[in-house]
């Protein structure tokens, strides 16, 4: 069996008093969509952090893409191919769209020790920059200051950078937080299209979404897994249904 | 060199730290809980040196001055918490280290124009004159010992009021997370106003003493500041302990630098490169000490958790 | 005012500093050469903050230790009778960036308040350096026995020396526009946008920061070496804190993060205390306020004012 694109072996990361992560394995296979839900406090966010390099965990290892990566910091990892989204929209507000994501491309492009050439004139930099943005609909928006982008079209702007820098894995948390109806089910369309060609760890709370998109779903309660495998097997685990999904959640 | 003249100068380095520390404190709790960076606080030292010396020439009555110049220090401070800097909590660093910059300049011209520029003389207070014999051929000027008995003694009330009282239960709170405090209903502006008020008595608390030892003149503040926040860094920002380490680290290594150094060196280079490298290694030592510490702790010795 | 006011603002004002020197000699007021002169040394000061402040984010509150670098190698060297420019200049510099080097490699790990303190600490050590070097008059200083020589360029000429700073203050305008809109320029600028998703898309800043660091260092290091010049003595005072924060305040008041800001910052500042030590000599007590009241309500400085080519002001 082929190597799983990200494995983690034995997490733990403790926060004072609380155990945040305790004993976490996981298995994350190449092109599939994999997602992580669980109450409130499970330590998802925490999990994220240390997945994404902004955690260093207490103890345990990950290995993504055959390499060791636990002492890799977040810029690092990024350049490994392993992509995210920020729960709480975090983007350059005061820079424009384009620029945004042009910044994406760039950080791929190799060093970025030129003092000569205007960034923004750099076609290397905007073709592919305007590509990624026509995939998610902001093209038209390209010069318009971040910070002035609707809530919906933010989280759009953070999924083209995270697409922008090539990444073999993404790692989405709650890519619809916030999102209408309508955006929500455009942003879950578009991610469907992603799917087999990309790996996706995706952390959400909207169990419509989970259940469409996902292939396998990993269960997090109180810093552990409880249980993982597919929509159908995690609906029927008993466990499941009774810490998370609740007693009287029938079928 | 003697082992005496040795003890005698660690004496000093104690008092120099026990100064930097009743400054330090102010500093770092206001940092800790506020967020904020107070340029000014060195202002506040130098008025409680000027309103000591002024208030002790009017009343001719030590404690009388040491009351009325801590009280007023502190209503100074106060009014300046409640008119300029409660704008700043919510602004940038940058903001608050040129604004609070502006008060300086601000301040100092003010001491200039009631005082004059030039320093002024102030005597060490008669009951507190001479000498007291700690060992049999060791004798320390009175005034000094009783600075670093006073500021032992803050540094206890500090530790007892933070460690052990409900409002230093607060403070402590407020330095790991200001926003949950202010979320579970305390009044976080009238903390605030304690907070700062308390810094601010501390800082004059240090003025006021540092008159018979040190140079009172427009200015004295800022001279004391920076080394206060070589202090902190070392000590780590937002904790009293770290601040009570760092300054005695910090006041040691000034003052037996300053007093050993020359001579340690010209035993092994000549006297006379001794005599042009000494003074000048001696004045740059706690910044040298500042960075040592940092390559291996950015953050500190005792930063808080938050 | 068309559809970039700012391009016009910045051609006109540096149109009228290159009118100064016929102006002044047609009013027979020299004066106005030296203090215009001195303006464009500081404005050159303040670019190089603006570069790592404005863009970068990075709260230097110890610039001013380059200013006195670059004013004692001058000094220094011609007091051991190296007086040509084509030397003491690039040593200016290189001395300037190398400091720069240090400090930033220390300070740049750290982040925030720690890094204001921590440069501000750093600045006033230099300080008591200076004023340790008893060779080279300790805290009184030491006169410059000539301006740097530079062969067919005569410094004592005070019409070639303001338009050699003129044509120096041109190119580092240029330079830095170009730094900052180059790859380079945007790393800085996202860095200090959003450092966490700079990270995330791959960055690492602190190379980046510490090269911006240098170069503000080696600049403001000619500004040092030209304020000698200017003033024919060099004192520590050169680099006290109170310096840097007065090169902060030409940042903020002419208008930070915009390159030209800082220029008309140093200019109307100068004006300034020119006008207010006039009147009285306690004139600090009059800015202070007024810093207070900039940083408080009038943030985006005076050129900030001026809306940009995208209409947008600020």
């Amino acid at each position: 069996m082929a190597e799983p694109l990200l494995a983690i072996r034995g997490l733990a990361k403790r926060f004072g008093g609380l155990q945040a992560t305790d004993g976490v394995d996981l298995d994350v296979v190449q092109g599939e969509t994999h997602a992580i839900i669980g109450p409130n406090g499970a330590g998802k966010t925490t999990l994220i952090g240390q997945l994404a390099g902004d955690l260093r965990p207490d103890a345990g290892t990950m290995r993504f893409g055959g390499r060791d990566v636990t002492a890799l910091d977040a810029p690092a990892r990024s350049r490994l191919g392993l992509a995210r989204s920020f729960q709480i929209t975090s983007i350059f507000r005061d820079l424009t769209v384009l620029d945004n994501v042009a910044l994406a491309v760039q950080a791929h492009a190799g060093h970025s020790f030129r003092f000569w050439r205007s960034a923004r004139a750099d076609h290397a930099l905007r073709v592919p920059a305007l590509a990624v943005l026509a995939s998610v609909g902001l093209d038209g928006r390209a010069d318009v200051l971040a910070g002035n982008l609707a809530h919906g079209e933010q989280r759009r702007l953070e999924i083209a950078m995270a697409l922008a820098t090539k990444p073999r894995l993404l790692l989405l948390d709650e890519p619809v937080a916030g999102m209408g109806l309508e955006e929500s089910q455009r942003m879950v369309g578009f991610l469907g299209a992603l799917k087999g060609g990309l790996t996706i760890v995706l952390v959400e709370h909207d169990m419509d979404v989970v259940f469409t998109l996902a292939d396998r779903i990993s269960v997090m309660v109180y810093g552990r897994i409880l249980a993982t495998g597919t929509p159908e097997e995690v609906r029927a685990n008993a466990a499941v249904r009774k810490a998370y999904l609740g007693e009287d959640a029938a079928a | 060199m003697s082992v005496l003249l040795v003890l005698e100068q660690g004496l000093n380095g104690l008092q120099f730290g026990v100064m930097l520390f009743l400054m330090a404190a102010g500093l770092t709790l206001v940092f800790g809980i506020m967020n904020l960076v107070n340029l000014a606080h060195g202002s506040l030292y130098m008025i409680g040196a000027y309103l000591a010396a002024t208030f002790f020439g009017w009343t001719g009555s030590f404690l009388l001055a040491v009351a009325l110049s801590l009280l007023a220090t502190l209503v100074v401070g106060i009014v300046v918490e409640l008119t300029a800097l409660r704008t700043l909590y919510e602004r940038d660093h940058l903001d608050q280290v040129l604004a609070t910059f502006g008060l300086i300049l601000f301040f100092n011209e003010l001491i200039a124009i009631l005082w004059g520029r030039a320093a002024l003389y102030i005597g060490v207070p008669p009951a507190l004159a001479g000498y007291i014999e700690l060992l049999p051929r060791l004798r320390y000027p009175t005034y000094r010992a009783a600075v670093i008995l006073v500021g032992l003694a803050v540094a206890l009330l500090l530790y007892v009021v933070v460690a052990r009282t409900r409002l230093g239960m607060l403070i402590r709170a407020g330095a790991s997370n200001r926003t949950m405090v202010g979320a579970l209903g305390v009044n976080i502006r009238l903390l605030y106003t304690v907070v700062f008020g308390a810094g601010a008595a501390l800082a004059g608390l240090a003025g006021l003493m540092a008159g018979p030892i040190y140079a009172v003149q427009p200015g004295m503040g800022e001279q004391i500041l920076i080394q206060v926040f070589v202090v902190i860094v070392i000590g780590g920002i937002g904790s009293i302990h770290g601040a009570l380490v760092g300054a005695i680290l910090v006041g040691m290594v000034d003052t037996l630098g300053r007093a050993f150094l020359r001579p340690v060196l010209s035993t092994v280079i000549t006297p006379t490169a001794a005599d042009a490298a000494g003074p000048a290694l001696a004045s740059i030592l706690i910044y040298v000490l500042m960075a040592a510490v940092l390559f291996f702790r950015p953050q500190g010795l005792f930063p808080p958790r938050g | 005012m068309g559809r970039r006011p700012r391009a016009v603002v910045v051609v006109a004002g540096l149109l009228l500093l290159a009118l100064v020197p016929p102006v002044a000699a047609a009013l027979a007021q020299p004066f106005y050469v030296d203090l215009f002169r001195r303006m464009m040394i500081f404005a050159i000061a303040a670019l190089s903050l603006d570069l790592i402040l404005g863009y970068g984010g990075m709260v230097s509150f110890g610039h001013a230790a380059y200013l006195g670098i670059g004013a004692y190698a001058v000094g220094i060297l011609g007091f051991h009778g190296i007086e040509s420019g084509l030397i003491q200049w690039p040593v200016a510099i290189l001395a300037s960036a190398l400091t720069a080097l240090v400090i930033g490699a220390i300070s740049i790990r750290t982040s925030g308040v720690y890094f204001i303190m921590i440069t501000l600490a750093f600045a006033q050590m230099l300080y008591y350096l200076g004023i340790s070097l008893e060779t080279y008059g300790g805290d009184n200083g030491m006169p410059l026995r000539t301006r740097s020589q530079f062969g067919p360029i005569d410094l004592r000429n005070p019409y070639a020396f303001y338009y050699l700073v003129l044509a120096l203050l041109v190119l580092f305008l240029l330079l830095g526009a170009r730094f900052v809109n180059a790859r380079f320029g945007m790393v800085i600028r996202a860095a200090k946008s959003n450092e966490p998703r700079a990270r995330a898309i791959g960055f690492s800043p602190y190379g980046y920061r510490l090269t911006a660091f240098v170069i503000a260092g080696g600049m403001c290091g000619l500004a040092g070496a030209l304020l000698a010049n200017q003033t024919e003595y060099l004192t520590p005072d050169f680099m006290h804190w109170t310096r840097s924060g007065e090169i902060m305040f030409m940042v903020i008041l002419g208008g930070i993060g915009t390159l030209f800001g800082p220029v008309i910052g140093a200019v109307v500042l100068l004006l300034l205390e020119d006008v207010l030590s006039a009147f009285t000599a306690h004139w600090q007590i009059i800015l202070g306020p007024f810093l207070v009241l900039v940083v408080l309500f009038a943030k985006r400085g005076l050129f900030g004012l001026v809306p940009d080519a995208g209409g947008r002001r600020g």
